[in-house]
């Protein structure tokens, strides 16, 4: 009888499983079958620019890019430190993504209509809303870009960063000269000898080295004009729909959770709430997480172990003086809305 | 080991067989299998490329280098604006990669030739600071001594606004080297082409002095003679031009130096450390190619009554240059690859270029393939050169 008993509750459970998976046609996620098989994410991150990718002396990586990739190992995996980072140049990142070296690529990226269609990958949100500055000695005794005429400026390459700084100068018909340095380490050096007027780079990235890159950072002062949009987010290959939909709706969720008031030190007691939204998101209804082919505790998961958008923001963005400005919520007045997850 | 059997195969005279016991046959067959393995592993890795680069949706082609190229040069020979085309942008680079390597070849040459001899010498303080000086720099990686030279020019100069000034004029500053040059003036043209007849013109000097010496006897100053030609006719040019003498001075304005000629600490750092470090090792090429003579050929041409000149110029050097040339001509085509670590300290040679180019349109392959292309044209035409001008000084059998 027990055996008839178990026969017919596998069969049950059988059906059951198999009803909804065939309903729902998961589609085939290769990336995602390989990272589960492997056991880790494999993630292209920075490496030098604190605040959104840099390991410790431990060797620990932190930032808000870190923080993408661990949430994206949570929702997968279930567990936020199964990560290993790939330390990548503005040079090198598309061809790691583009090659499989990496699984997503969360480096600081600006979202463009040329790379997001003829470079093979796919953006699938945006992470932190920058925009390209100017960091002048304050010595120089400078108060506005347009002030620049005739500068030296150093920038690195393979950037938006290098086209903007061209337009920017052609539009208000100004003259500048290059110095064109790979490294970040050795553009600040090249900087700070007075070699350039001026670096450029996104605002947030100019706020990162005077926070702790340069010797005194009273000394510096980045410039009021910000010439560019610089949308930062991840991305992924074309072609595996699936994991890119894993990787849009993790950083929405960490969106959602700040929206709901979810953190990583309330959502355990959040679990028993009868805010339906709270339900859906904890994965006590909806099934949301198995639409995606992911456990229903996902973004409980996300939360749990990497936190909200305003933890994450707080722990890492803030310190280098940077306001939340237009990364606040949209219903803060900023930027930051997701699509309901429902 | 297959060729020479099927030569001995081919010396007996048999006629050849369809077997691979027959050597003929079997050298045959092999190199028609090697060859069609080659091709067909290049035809694979081509195709599959190409079909992983359309499964990825990554755009392939060379559309792009006639789009805009949106990104500025810091230094060029030709007039670059960001508004120019991307091919326009990859030229600037390879001048740019030229001007370095081919300055840089002439004045290693030139420090290493100095070198090697001094290594030689009798007096003790010079060949012992000719043997430290190359000991040192073989023996440090080239992109440390880079970025030695690369600060240095950056920390060791005032900014453009406390330049040095050693003569009026010429100022030193961590912006680089300004010196005033001549304002341009329709004459110059005139004058480069005069010098490049003066040029010419010595070498029939050259011919027809020594076509006198084999049947007369007598001797012709063809070296004062030519330096003559090749200065004296565009000077003479420059008179009939009215002699322009006014110059464009550099002059402080805003943030920096505006007018006269730059010589960018990139440049400088680039240039200076692909010297020295190339130097060092054609300094042993010649020191090498020197002791190779034997020290009989010194004697005999003494013996001659040959005067230090020319038994330097006619005995000693025609044979040490026969072991000089092939080594020298690997150290060249070193320092013109060398010169692609410019990206590191900022140099916009063709490597740096290439690579934005590469960033911005996202074209890898297109961009490394425009790399590759000119490396390989420019060291191949370096050994062209070098091949022939090895021939022509190479021990004639008779």
């Amino acid at each position: 009888m027990k055996t008839l008993a178990s026969i017919f509750a596998t069969a049950v459970a059988a059906v059951a499983l198999a009803v909804p998976a065939h309903a729902q046609q998961l589609a085939p996620s290769p990336t995602i079958d390989a990272i589960k098989a492997r056991g880790f994410v494999q993630c292209g991150a920075n490496g030098t620019v604190a605040g959104f990718g840099l390991p410790n002396a431990q060797g620990v990586w932190s930032g808000l890019d870190v923080d993408v990739c661990r949430a994206v190992a949570a929702a997968v995996l279930g567990d936020a430190s199964k990560v290993r980072y790939t330390a990548l140049t503005a040079q090198q990142r598309f061809t790691a993504l583009q090659s499989g070296e990496v699984d997503l690529l969360v480096r600081n990226t600006t979202w463009t209509l040329s790379r997001d269609v003829s470079l093979g990958l796919t953006f699938t949100g945006v992470n932190f809303y920058d925009g390209q500055g100017f960091i002048v000695k304050k010595s120089a005794g400078i108060k506005s870009a347009k002030e620049l005429d005739g500068a030296t400026i150093c920038v690195q390459p393979g950037t938006t960063t290098e086209l903007n700084l061209a337009d920017y100068f052609r539009a208000n018909k100004l003259k500048f000269t290059p110095v064109v340095i790979e490294r970040l380490e050795e553009n600040i050096a090249a900087y700070l000898a007075g070699r350039c007027d001026s670096f450029t780079t996104d605002v947030s990235g100019l706020a990162s080295i005077r926070a702790s890159n340069v010797p005194v950072p009273a000394d510096h002062v980045i410039l009021p004009e910000v010439i560019s949009k610089e949308p930062l987010g991840p991305s992924v290959r074309k072609g595996d729909q699936r994991w890119a939909d894993v990787v849009r709706w993790t950083f929405y969720a960490m969106l959602d959770a700040e929206e709901l008031g979810l953190t990583s030190a309330n959502i355990d007691s959040m679990l028993s709430s009868t805010n339906p939204a709270i339900q859906r998101f904890v994965g006590a209804t909806g099934g949301f997480g198995a639409m995606m082919g992911l456990d229903n505790k996902w973004s409980y998961n996300i939360i749990k172990q990497v936190g909200n958008y305003a933890e994450s923001y707080q722990r890492n963005i803030v310190p280098l003086g940077i306001e939340r400005g237009v990364n606040r919520l949209w219903t803060q007045g900023g930027l930051m809305y997701n699509p309901p997850i429902r | 080991m297959a060729v020479s059997s099927a030569g001995s195969g081919g010396r007996r005279g048999s006629s050849m067989r369809l077997s691979l016991n027959d050597p003929t046959f079997r050298a045959i067959f092999w190199q028609i299998a090697v060859i069609g393995g080659f091709v067909l592993i290049v035809w694979w890795l081509i195709s599959n490329t190409l079909h992983n680069l359309e499964v990825r949706a990554i755009a392939t082609g060379w559309n792009f280098l006639s789009r805009e190229a949106g990104f500025a040069i810091g230094e060029s020979i030709i007039p670059f604006e960001p508004e120019n085309t991307y091919s326009r942008a990859l030229l600037v680079g390879i001048l740019n990669t030229l001007r370095v390597s081919i300055i840089g070849i002439v004045l290693a040459t030139i420090l290493g030739t100095f070198v090697g001899i001094g290594r030689l010498s009798k007096n003790w303080l010079v060949s012992r600071i000719c043997s430290v000086y190359v000991e040192f720099m073989r023996n440090l990686p080239l992109l440390v001594q880079l970025f030695f030279w690369w600060a240095m020019f950056q920390d060791a100069f005032p900014g453009p606004r406390q330049a040095l000034q050693p003569v009026p004029g010429v100022f030193f500053s961590n912006r680089g080297i300004k010196i005033p040059i001549p304002a341009e003036h329709w004459v110059h043209g005139w004058m480069a082409a005069a010098c490049i007849v003066g040029i010419v013109a010595g070498v029939f000097v050259r011919r027809w002095a020594r076509a006198r010496q084999a049947t007369t006897g007598q001797q012709f100053p063809v070296f004062w003679a030519s330096v003559g030609l090749a200065l004296g006719l565009p000077f003479v040019v420059w008179l009939f031009g009215g002699a322009p003498v006014a110059m464009d001075w550099p002059a402080l304005r805003g943030f920096n130096f505006q007018g006269g000629l730059t010589l960018t600490p990139e440049y400088a750092a680039l240039l200076v450390g692909l010297v020295t470090y190339t130097g060092g090792f054609i300094a042993e090429i010649v020191r090498a190619g020197i002791l190779a003579v034997p020290h009989g050929q010194t004697e005999a041409a003494a013996a001659l009554g040959l005067r230090k000149g020319p038994m330097l110029q006619l005995v000693i050097l025609p044979q040490a240059l026969r072991v000089i040339i092939p080594p020298m001509t690997s150290q060249f085509l070193n320092l013109t690859k060398n010169s692609s670590l410019a990206v590191a300290i900022g140099y916009p040679d063709l490597v740096s270029i290439a690579n934005t180019t590469l960033n911005q349109t996202g074209q890898a392959i297109e961009g490394i393939a425009v790399i590759m292309g000119a490396y390989l044209t420019v060291s191949l035409s370096i050994s062209v050169f070098m091949n022939w001008y090895n021939k022509r000084i190479a021990f004639k059998e008779r």
